[in-house]
This record gives C-alpha cells, structure tokens and sequence, in this order.
C-alpha cells in the first residue's frame, strides 16, 4: 500500500525535476507545472492500489510528457494544425514509455541540465528579487502558492499575482532557458545564491511575525544549496553558502527559548546543537579551503565552524574569528560585516574596544547596531545607557521575539542594575 | 527571434558638451554598424526633446490636443532601436552597449505578437 502521504513526499522531491524536464520539452513553464500537476493527480488515483512504480520519478516524467502531448493534440485537431504537427512529429518518437524512462535514467545529466537551466531562469536578473524568490520555491521547491504566500506573511492572491507576472516576463520577453556561459557565470550564480540564502534567512531570522524561525523556509533553502551544489561541484561559493547554512540550521533548536523568545549564541545551551549538521558544514568548510578560493559565503561558514568548535562560549577561538571577520571585511566592506568585527574585537580586546568600533559605523537604522551597543555598554557597567540602547533597538525591529527580548534585556538592567548572563552580544547576522 | 524595443531614457535639459556629444555619436556609429552587421538592427532614431512632443486625446468624439509630452517627468525617451534576438540575455547585451555608447539608461521592451 503507497500512501497518500508518501506521494506527497515524491512531489516535493521530484516535482522541481519533472517541472525542468517538461520546461525544455514544451517550452512553457505553465504548461510544463499542468502536466507535472496531471501526472501526480494520476499518481494519486493509480498508486495507491498499484503500487510504487520502479522509478516514481520517471514515471510521473513520462506521464506529464505523454499528458501534454495528448493535450497538445487535441489543440492540433482544432486551429494551426500544420504549425503543431511538426512538434507532434518529434515528440512521435518519444512516445514509448520504456524507451522514455530508459532515456530518462541513462541521461541522468540531462536532467541535471534542466535542473540548472530552470535554477538560472528563475533567478535570472531581468526579475526582481521577490518574483526570484516565489519561483524558485514554486518550480523547483515545489511548494504550493498559498504556502509561499504564508511563508512571506502576504495574502495568497498578491503572490499568486507576482508568480502570473513573473511567468508572464519569462514568457513574453522570451527570458532563456539556459546555462550562462562561463564569463557571465559568476554573477548569474551569485543571483541564485543570494537566493537561496534570502530563503534561509527569511526563515532563520523572520524579519517580522511572531515565529522567530519558520523552519520549512530553512528546509527549503538547505533543500536548494544541496541542489546547487549537487549540479555545480566544483563551486566554492556555492559549498560556503550550503555550509553556511547547515552551521547556521545546527543552533536552531538553541536558538529559541522555551517561552518562544530569542537566545544569543552567548547564551546558548549547545548541547542542543545538531551535532551532525555542524559535522556536515565543518566537513563543507575544509574542503571550500583546500580550494583556496574564499569568497563571502566561505569565510562565514568558517566562521561558524569555529563556534561550531566551541562546545563552551569561552572555549570560542575569538582570535581566529577576528581573522575572518577582517578577511570577510576586505571581500564585502559593509558596515554590518563591520559590526561583527567589532564583536568580536570586544571579545578579543575588551569591550572598550568593540565599543570604539561600532561607535565608528553609520548603522543608526539597523536594530543590531543598537543591541551590539547596549551589551558593550553593560558589559562597561554603563547601565543607563545600555538601557537606552536596549529600547532604541526595540524601536527597529518588526519580530516580536526579538521585539520581547529586547524589551526584557533594558527592564533587567533598569530593575536590577545588571543585566542577564553572557559575554557575547549577537548571533552573527547575515552580510 | 523576438523583436525588443530600446529607448534611451534621457534627462531633460540641455544636451552635452561638443566633445562629449561627438564621443557618444561616434560610439553610436560604430554600434549600429555592429547590430547590422550581425543582423540585429531594424530601426533606429533620435528625437527631439520631450517639449516639442504633442499629445492627442479622442473623448466622445471630441479631440483634445495639448502641448508636451504625456507622462510628466524628469526623463523621456530620447532616441530608440528596434532590434531582433533570440532571446532576451541577447537583447541585454545589446542593451548593456547602448548603455556604454550613450551614457544613458535603456529600457528593452518586448513587442508583442511577433516571434519567428
């Protein structure tokens, strides 16, 4: 007996796959989506009684393929025969199931390709980032339109809107289906990294809700790295972001408190680190430097690796953190990768010195810079201005746990005079 | 192929210095040659500025014509190319030289209904 439950786990793997293969045979997204959507609604009726076939994706392959080109037919007996007959001729020969699911396994790298081709089609850069984002959890994520619009808190009927248009522009200004060529590709994939941690981020640190973490986001996002890496091996920036992200994911469970509320990584009880992601990614890491290429997703998920060393705060290789910090600041001068230096400057050498540093940035907007202030302030025993720090960062998040925690940190200090336990002042925030 | 349109979007004002005029016309010979030599280019123009531009309404038969360009804006489309490519990444590179050539921005915009 296949369960229905079970199918619904073939469709979230396979359906990115069947989707990339039946874009390159019909040369439509929405019509390559309705007959992937056909073959699982068959799927559905046949399986459960019949039992999984020997290859479920091959299977739900063929079956869109052959359900498009019933379709296509019967537009053919209806207007432009002539037009549509010379498709229907090449797709003849590929009629035969076996022969399909034959080609299907032997040209496993064809279907690598599509998968590729539809990566880069969707976070191509004539679409802007939100519309990126949608179809690349759409097409190769295979999440529903309504859990999309869920997962960014915004009715379902404005992200089904901005998926219509998104296909609309792909369609109509005839958006490729195709692999950059080496000169354009460094930057084309940095578009679909940037992506893929946009997703991760978007469900590890909600920039706003109630949920500090929406963990299917952050499944998604890991799902798409292993991808990315999977079609791209020899990638470096592409294995930094993957462990980058699994470093990040092993603290999640440490990350929220009972009550819901944010925990810093000071705080945190790392035994309930994942031990085996923070393997993963440490293994990810030593073979990004063997590479020697660094880029900025390589020198952060080293840098999560040297916490992921630490199984206590003070056993934390802050001199070694600092290194990277400098080096990530030489690739990417932002003032937030700034901001981290300088916490762990005030680790190195005192929080005077972190204090000096982040004095220096222009972030007054950011809610981090105020926060990174108000603990080195503590840390100083200059109680009523870390209080106020507290509360200015209160003012610039949206997140409610964040929101809470804050709130908390400036009432501990106004109440008692000294604030809560632990030295270090923020999880390391994206670049 | 697919047919794109792109406009050069242009700052109202006065136009360039000689020098820096002559440099951007010349780049634009060579670019045009470039797109007819790769069988690209199907039309090209420069207008004059947006103030000389007219605009013709119809509303219940009645004409409206008032003086200057339709949308009100700092910049206006000051020159065009209808191109051929076969896909958009050609077009915007077509579009990335335009850039190069004028200095300006540029739009690439689809046409409709034509595709072969």
């Amino acid at each position: 007996m296949v369960h229905i439950s079970e199918i619904g786990e073939i469709f979230r793997q396979e359906y990115g796959r069947s989707v990339a293969v039946l874009v390159r045979v019909l040369g439509s997204i929405d019509a390559a989506e309705d007959a992937v959507q056909d073959a699982f609604a068959e799927a559905v009726a046949r399986w459960p009684d019949a039992g999984l076939p020997p290859s479920p994706a091959g299977w739900i392959i063929t079956t869109a393929r052959n359900r498009a080109i019933d379709h296509l037919r019967r537009e053919a007996s209806g207007r432009d025969k002539i037009a549509r007959s010379a498709l229907l001729r090449s797709e003849d020969a590929a009629l035969n199931e076996e022969t399909v699911l034959i080609e299907n396994t032997v040209e496993a790298d064809a279907v690598e390709d599509n998968q590729l081709r539809l990566i880069f089609t969707c976070c191509h850069p004539a679409l802007n980032r939100a519309a990126q984002v949608a179809l690349t959890l759409k097409l190769l994520g295979g999440l529903t339109t309504a859990e999309i619009a869920r997962a960014f808190l915004i009715p379902e009927p404005t992200m089904a809107q901005r998926l219509v248009r998104a296909k609309a522009k792909i369609r109509d200004a005839r958006i490729p289906y195709r692999i950059p060529s080496g000169a354009e590709l460094p930057a084309r994939l940095s578009s679909v990294l940037a992506v893929a941690y946009l997703i991760f981020n978007e469900g590890y640190a909600a920039s706003s809700g109630t949920g500090l973490v929406r963990e299917d986001l952050c499944r998604e996002a890991i799902r798409l790295g292993r991808l990315i890496v999977d079609l791209m091996p020899d990638e470096p920036e592409a294995k930094g972001l993957l462990a980058l992200m699994l470093l990040l994911d092993a603290r999640r469970r440490a990350r929220t408190g009972p009550d819901g509320g944010l925990v810093l990584l000071a705080d945190q009880d790392r035994s309930l680190w994942n031990s085996e992601l923070i393997a993963e990614g440490q293994s990810l890491v030593r073979q990004c430097l063997k590479r020697n290429m660094p880029g900025p997703y390589q020198i952060q998920a080293a840098i999560n690796a040297v916490h992921g060393d630490a199984a206590t705060l003070e056993e934390t290789d802050w001199r070694q953190v600092l290194a990277l910090y400098e080096q990530l600041l030489a690739v990417e001068p932002t003032p937030v990768v700034a901001l981290n230096r300088a916490i762990a400057l005030a680790e190195v050498d005192g929080p005077a010195a972190g204090l000096a540093a982040v004095e220096r940035l222009e972030l007054g907007s950011y809610y981090l810079f105020h926060a990174v202030k108000a603990e080195l302030l503590r840390r100083l025993g200059r109680t009523k201005e870390a209080a106020a720090a507290y509360l200015e960062a209160r003012e610039r998040t949206d997140n409610d746990a964040e929101r809470s925690f804050l709130e908390a940190r400036a009432k501990a200090l106004t109440t008692t005079g000294s604030g809560p336990g632990g030295q270090s002042s923020a999880d390391p925030p994206g670049p | 192929m697919s047919r794109y349109l792109l406009s050069i979007y242009q700052p109202d004002g006065p136009v360039p210095e000689p020098a820096v005029l002559n440099k951007i016309m010349a780049d634009l010979d060579v670019l045009n040659q470039e797109m007819r030599d790769a069988g690209a280019w199907v039309f090209t123009g420069g207008l004059h500025p947006a103030d000389t531009a007219t605009v013709v309404r119809v509303k219940d038969g009645e004409v409206l014509t008032t003086d200057g360009p339709f949308a009100e804006a700092k910049e206006h489309v000051g020159g065009l190319w209808v191109i051929e490519a076969p896909d958009l990444d050609l077009a915007l590179e077509w579009a990335r030289k335009a850039a190069e050539a004028t200095t300006l921005p540029i739009e690439v915009r689809p046409f409709a209904g034509y595709r072969e």
